[in-house]
């Protein structure tokens, strides 16, 4: 299943993606919760009973200014949540 | 969480182009005391609140009403409805209760809590077939699109909560600012000389002050409403889009009951959506009562904790 | 030699004649030899609101359209000033007042009734880098007009409340259209309207403070636009900033006006 966290409003879309079926082969348990400066990740028990990240609820609605430290006005290639994600299940629409 | 259409307010009432009518419904040809599995699924919504009762996993009946400003109320509120409805039946008949929806935390006498997301996917597949792979919903405060499989287990979704266009609240706004019945802007919409493009803003502040600068520019009413009942349409479509278009697609929600955005949306996705002989509101709350019964089926029937 | 800039925007036009003076040898500007801002008529067409303007600032002036050397244009509606030269994007003119007016500027907020912005500016004014959220009015001044109505609280008094509130609450809406109602219930719950008023600046300070953190916040800070005048937007900025000074310039609503006519004097020149 694909978890799209956030929302489209005037300014554009932000969506935290995360395909909870890779989450589930987590070798690094969470590192996720662990690579967000922001803490914005967090472990949850899914409506199908399986242990998988999800953004913390207060973020769903502040992604466009909760994620600014890492993606500078000039452009970023990297993310810290992402690279630590290594089964790839996270991604971000912008 | 869901706005239907408004009954049109009486001459000399005050103007509430908002409201929309309760409701509860039994299956009078069904006796209950029948069943084998009777569970319940109660969805709080932040607007409306639905409980759904299902005879081993059998629509048996609903009641749709106002979300008061406390949440376990409402879900008492809404359950004692049915219950009262179906006569006789107590919520110690309901052996399986499963909590949805905005306020599930807050039903007291719930074995269970799933997300509105879950419970409106399996909703949409009783009630619409299992042919349905791609669903809408749009209440009062939120959106949510839903791709699905044919057994209504979720594999895509988005929820849009932050941002009121696309959510009932929008087409509230247009509702008051044009002075007309949020039922009427439907019809309305379709009652022009020439289908105009939507509203270029997407907040529904900006898109305010661009209706008033429309209509001074000599724009009819109904031609403002369907500009942005076009808008509403395009802005779904980019929602849906994102989490697969797959026929057969389903709407719930209130939005289901305005054919200004339905029709619009169907023209953009090329595709017709599924109808339904029950409420659009119920999706939600009836998933949940199926979740109920398989879990009932599988778990037993649990040990009765304080009940409401 | 004189030029002028016309800040063509959402709500108000806004127009800054300058006339440069030669001071032995070196060129000063003696700036805001005349301005004059209206608000933007509905009914108006936005060129004709410019012309009109404009008109308004010569005569008030004494001057002639001949004497003016050169027009520039920014705002939102730049191009419909049809006789203007040239136009600026409101970041760059944003940027070159900000800096004229407050030289130790590196970095400008600018929030507007429709954008709230960061730009990153160089020492000599020009646009570094810059961050904003359009389109949505919640990360813009939109946000606090409409809660000064939902509240009953003129914007001007709604900076001093704001001062007064002793408690930070918390305001889960993040969208102006829920946040009204949002506001409404705290009302009918009896919160203090200082505290409600607290909470509204700061949000609309942390959404302005997360874009200009796109553009990395280097001192001096300085604040253009009509929020300027509120001091606890000030505050609620500082403190989003994380700072302890932000620049607010004179006429801060003119600070568009005054970049797009020093586009034109250096052009002319």
């Amino acid at each position: 299943m694909i978890a799209n966290y956030g929302y489209k409003d005037g300014s554009g879309e932000y969506y935290i993606s995360i395909d909870t079926d890779k989450c589930t082969q987590c070798p690094i348990e969470h590192a996720c919760t662990r690579a967000c400066p922001k803490d914005m990740y967090e472990i949850i028990t899914d409506d199908y009973d399986d242990r998988v990240a999800a953004i913390k609820a207060p973020h769903r609605k502040t992604l466009a200014y909760d994620c600014t430290g890492c993606k500078p006005a000039g452009g970023h290639t990297t993310l810290p949540c992402t690279t630590a994600c290594t089964p790839g299940a996270i991604r971000h629409s912008w | 969480m869901n706005t239907t259409a408004a009954a049109a307010p009486a001459a000399g009432e005050k103007k509430e182009y908002w409201r929309w009518q309760e409701s509860v419904w039994v299956d009078e040809t069904k006796n209950w005391r029948d069943a084998k599995f009777i569970t319940a699924g109660i969805d709080v919504g932040s607007v409306s609140s639905q409980a759904v009762v299902m005879c081993d996993g059998e629509l048996y009946g609903y009641s749709s009403m106002r979300t008061g400003s406390n949440s376990p109320d409402s879900a008492n509120n809404a359950i004692k409805s049915v219950l009262e409805k179906a006569g006789g039946m107590t919520l110690d008949d309901l052996q399986f209760v499963v909590g949805t929806g905005y306020g599930r935390v807050n039903v007291p006498f719930a074995n269970k809590a799933i997300t509105e997301i879950a419970c409106h996917a399996r909703g949409a597949n009783y009630m619409g077939g299992s042919s349905i792979r791609t669903i809408l919903d749009m209440g009062g405060q939120d959106c949510k699109a839903i791709h699905c499989d044919e057994r209504g287990k979720v594999t895509n979704f988005l929820m849009n909560d932050k941002c009121a266009a696309g959510t009932g609240r929008g087409m509230e706004v247009i509702a008051d600012l044009m002075q007309i019945p949020i039922a009427d802007l439907g019809p309305r919409s379709f009652d022009v000389d020439v289908e105009p493009p939507a509203v270029s803003s997407v907040c529904v502040v900006f898109a305010k002050s661009e209706a008033l600068g429309l209509l001074k520019a000599g724009w009819s009413k109904n031609k403002v409403v369907a500009a942005y009942c076009q808008a509403m349409a395009e802005r779904v479509v980019s929602l849906l889009e994102r989490i697969g278009v797959e026929k057969d697609f389903f709407i719930t929600g209130g939005i289901a009951k305005n054919p200004g955005v339905v029709k619009r949306l169907e023209r953009l996705l090329k595709l017709e959506s599924v109808q339904t002989k029950y409420d659009s509101q119920i999706a939600g709350a009836l998933g949940a009562a199926l979740f109920g019964y398989t879990l009932v089926q599988k778990q037993g029937v649990p040990a009765k904790a304080a009940s409401g | 030699m004189y030029t002028a800039g016309i800040d063509m925007g959402a709500r108000s036009v806004k127009v800054v004649l300058l006339e440069e003076l030669k001071v032995e040898g070196a060129p000063q500007l003696k700036w805001g030899v005349k301005q004059t801002h209206i608000m933007f008529p509905e009914d108006l067409d936005m060129d004709v609101a410019a012309e009109k303007v404009y008109g308004e600032a010569l005569q008030a002036a004494g001057l002639t359209r001949e004497q003016i050397g050169r027009v520039v244009a920014t705002g939102t509606g730049r191009k419909q000033v049809k006789f203007a030269q040239d136009s600026v994007t409101e970041v760059s003119a944003g940027a070159r007042g900000a800096v004229f007016m407050c030289p130790s500027a590196r970095t400008v907020i600018d929030v507007g009734a429709e954008e709230g912005r960061g730009i990153k500016a160089a020492p000599d004014g020009k646009v570094v880098d810059f961050a904003g959220n359009e389109k949505c009015a919640a990360g813009a001044g939109a946000f606090a007009e409409s809660m000064s109505r939902a509240l009953q609280l003129p914007l001007a008094d709604f900076g001093a409340a704001s001062l007064r509130s002793q408690k930070t609450i918390p305001m889960n809406a993040q969208c102006t259209v829920f946040a009204e109602s949002e506001v409404v219930s705290l009302i009918h719950a009896n919160t203090p309207k200082e505290d409600i008023a607290k909470a509204v600046l700061d949000a609309v300070a942390s959404r302005v403070t997360a874009m200009a953190r796109r553009v990395g916040i280097e001192e001096d800070v300085v604040l253009i636009g009509g929020m300027v005048h509120n001091p606890g937007f000030v505050q609620s900025l500082k403190n989003a900033l994380g700072v302890e000074k932000v620049l607010l310039p004179e006429m801060p609503e003119y600070i568009g006006a005054l970049g797009a006519a020093l586009v034109a004097t250096e052009a002319h020149a």
